[in-house]
């Protein structure tokens, strides 16, 4: 199964890859939407991990792009907000949302959630 | 004990009507609030001033004016009284004179000289006439050379006598009232008759009173009235009833001739020429004198051609009786009107201020809320910015965390050391902490505006709880949380109720000491849900239990805004709920919420808190 990570905090998502390519999940990440578009054209992605909160094109607007593009791909949002607004337009999508700083085991709980058929590697 | 006991009672009397805004006379601390009780007192004072001062100058004329017009009323018997008089003993004298003055014109000197003709003169004319005590016939020398009545007068010499004298001036003379040598009281009546050669005589006749006392009783009808005759010395010529004996000075204090007003002279030098002139110009004159027991009327006049002066004195009290009634009435009636008045000023002045004062309390909470909705706003919208920018690096120290933990557990040198996996753990656990703090600042600063949903009221409690843990540690002070039956999820606002709950558990944390003991219970009614905070503090007086839910009612001082119970009212109200507290001085207060189940936020609940 392969994830993408984006976010603007590259520290976050580094670490995030890395400790999710540990457990044998193929893990990569972008740092902006243009980015992460780019990667999307390049390789499969089985799901989309998106920071709602990000500079130029917000993780809901680069979701409504990739669902677009890619009808396949599942996604999880990610926030440090919990504003109302936030809170809304997340539920709204129908997909996880989840508040950062984020513990590592609901995330791989929401991750084979997400893609249940998926033959995951643990080690 | 009585008066204790009374005064006690007064004393919530006057509590009881005593408007709110009586004892908030100053609020320094509400610019928007003025002195209500000088308003009041302004109030009462200009409109009392208005509203009696005319009714108490009409008043005043009226009653002026009406006194005047029932003295006058009064006075007029007594004019008419005193003229009657007047007249009569006026046609008594001029009867007298006229039958002296025939018998002088027609009789010759020489049978006057015989004292045989004036017996029989005497005896014709009281026949006739009646009231002629004596006769006398005086010569130029004053020597009496006839004489007929009962004393042996002949040969009397009156040239020095003062009324002969007087005689021989004005030719005819009328005598005051005297004893005499009969010690009764009568008078002479003389004339002087001039005789061929430039000489003269008098004839001189004593007249009884006694006629002439009844004449004047039969005028006076009265009892109660008093009509007699004086000299011009003040000396009573006729009986009077109540002011002295015959020939005694009178028993009254007479009136100053030429004045209206009521300055009187008691003492033995009235100058009655003045009241005689008086008398002669404007034939009688009524005036009022007061003695001291009570005023009198007091009509006099004088008899032209005779030293005599008519008086009539009435008392007042018979006269002025109808006045009195009158008076009683008016002075009744204008005690009734301003007594209404001045209810009517007090009760309409007291509803006006205490509704102006009550309004602007209104306005000024309203106020308040705004600002301290405003204010919470902010301070949500601060505290959200800190927990999102907060939430970032934090989320990336957890994942370094992590990872740093990953590294170690998937390496085969460190996958044994506990120590550097417990010293990662310990940095995501710390991690997680911080986030839940930041979570509970969000959920907190989210809310402003009500928004229905579902929420379980115990996990409120005991989020709010939560915030409070550290204090409660400090403090020892035992938080018990107990529920009664199975809580429901109801439609409510969670952060209405976190800040009610928040409001309330402080207080209880403030009104406890040190070691304190808070309990809370969450109780499920069919119809509502209760949570009774009770806390064994300081508790609260009773007198301060009304009040304890409005705008800026503090004990607190300074420290207080007054508006922590009323918001927190105002939300439990606006929630659809209900808010009450019970205390007792020293043993604690206890407040409780109740919440309805089935709140419809359009209308108003129906319910019953258990308390």
């Amino acid at each position: 199964m392969r994830i993408l990570l984006v976010d603007d905090e590259l520290e976050l998502v580094s670490a995030m890859s890395e400790r999710l390519n540990l457990r044998g999940i193929d893990a990569d990440y972008a740092t902006t939407w243009k980015q992460a578009l780019k990667m999307a054209e390049e390789k499969k992605y089985d799901l989309a991990l998106l920071d709602v909160k990000m500079p130029g094109l917000s993780g809901l607007e680069l979701w409504k792009l990739l669902k677009e593009d890619y009808p396949e791909m599942k996604f999880i949002f990610l926030t440090g907000h919990t504003s109302q607004d936030d809170f809304k337009a997340g539920l709204n999508t129908g997909h996880k949302y989840l508040l950062k700083p984020i513990s590592f085991d609901v995330l791989l709980e929401c991750i084979n959630q997400a893609l249940p058929d998926s033959p995951k590697r643990e080690g | 004990m009585e008066t204790g006991s009374n005064q006690v009672k007064i004393k919530t009397l006057v509590n009881k009507i005593k408007p709110r805004f009586w004892d908030e006379a100053n609020h320094p601390d509400q610019p928007g609030l003025f002195n209500y009780r000088r308003i009041w007192k302004l109030t009462v004072l200009c409109v009392s001033l208005v509203s009696i001062t005319p009714l108490l100058v009409l008043s005043f004329m009226d009653y002026n004016l009406s006194r005047k017009a029932m003295r006058a009323e009064a006075s007029f018997p007594i004019l008419r009284l005193v003229s009657n008089t007047t007249l009569n003993v006026g046609t008594f004298l001029q009867e007298k004179t006229s039958i002296l003055d025939f018998l002088v014109q027609n009789t010759e000197y020489e049978n006057l000289k015989s004292s045989d003709y004036l017996i029989d003169l005497l005896s014709d004319i009281n026949a006739s006439f009646g009231g002629f005590a004596d006769l006398g016939a005086i010569n130029s020398t004053g020597l009496q050379t006839a004489y007929a009545g009962p004393f042996d007068l002949e040969g009397n010499d009156y040239s020095r006598e003062e009324w002969f004298n007087e005689v021989a001036q004005k030719n005819i003379y009328i005598s005051d009232v005297f004893r005499g040598y009969r010690n009764e009281p009568h008078f002479v009546v003389a004339m002087k008759k001039y005789l061929p050669g430039n000489d003269w005589f008098i004839l001189r006749a004593t007249i009884d009173t006694e006629e002439f006392n009844r004449l004047i009783g039969s005028l006076n009808v009265r009892p109660s009235s008093d009509l007699f005759l004086i000299n011009k010395q003040g000396i009573l010529q006729t009986p009077s009833a109540f002011h002295g004996d015959v020939l005694e000075r009178v028993r009254i204090d007479l009136p100053e001739p030429d004045s209206d007003s009521a300055a009187w002279k008691a003492d033995d030098d009235i100058d009655f020429s003045g009241l005689v002139e008086c008398g002669s110009t404007d034939s009688s004159m009524v005036t009022i004198i007061e003695s001291q027991e009570s005023q009198k009327f007091l009509g006099c006049s004088l008899v032209a051609k005779s030293p005599f002066i008519v008086i009539a004195v009435k008392s007042q009290k018979e006269l002025m009786q109808s006045w009195w009634k009158m008076r009683m009435e008016l002075t009744g009636f204008m005690i009734i009107s301003i007594a209404s008045i001045l209810l009517v000023i007090l009760v309409t002045a007291t509803y006006l201020v205490s509704r102006i004062h009550d309004a602007d309390i209104k306005r000024t909470s309203a106020l308040h809320k705004i600002e301290h909705t405003n204010k919470m706003a902010s301070i949500g919208r601060l505290a959200a910015g800190v927990a999102h920018e907060i939430n970032n690096p934090l989320a990336v120290i957890n994942e370094k965390a992590g990872l740093l933990k990953d590294l170690f557990a998937y390496s085969d040198k460190y996958s044994k050391d506990d120590k550097l996996i417990s010293i990662a753990d310990s940095i995501i656990h710390s991690v997680e902490r911080c986030s839940a703090i930041t979570r509970r600042l969000l959920g907190f600063a989210r809310h402003v505006d009500v928004e229905w949903k579902k929420v379980r009221i115990d996990s409120i409690v005991r989020d709010v709880l939560g915030f409070l843990d550290k204090e409660a540690q400090y403090r020892e002070i035992q938080v018990n949380l107990e529920t009664e039956g199975d809580i429901p999820e109801i439609v409510s606002d969670q952060g209405q109720l976190e800040q009610i709950f928040l409001n309330i558990i402080n207080n209880a944390f403030a009104a406890v000491e040190d070691k304190g003991k808070i309990n809370i219970l969450i109780s499920s009614y069919p119809q509502h849900i209760q949570v009774r905070v009770a806390d064994n503090g300081c508790g609260i007086p009773p007198e301060n239990l009304k009040q304890i839910f409005e705008p800026f009612f503090t004990t607190k001082g300074d420290q207080g805004t007054g508006l922590g119970l009323s918001i927190t009212y105002g939300l439990v109200k606006k929630l659809g709920g209900d808010l009450s507290v019970e205390s007792e001085l020293g043993k604690g207060s206890a407040f409780t919420v109740c919440l309805s189940k089935k709140f419809n936020p359009a209308g108003s609940p129906d319910m019953n808190c258990h308390t």
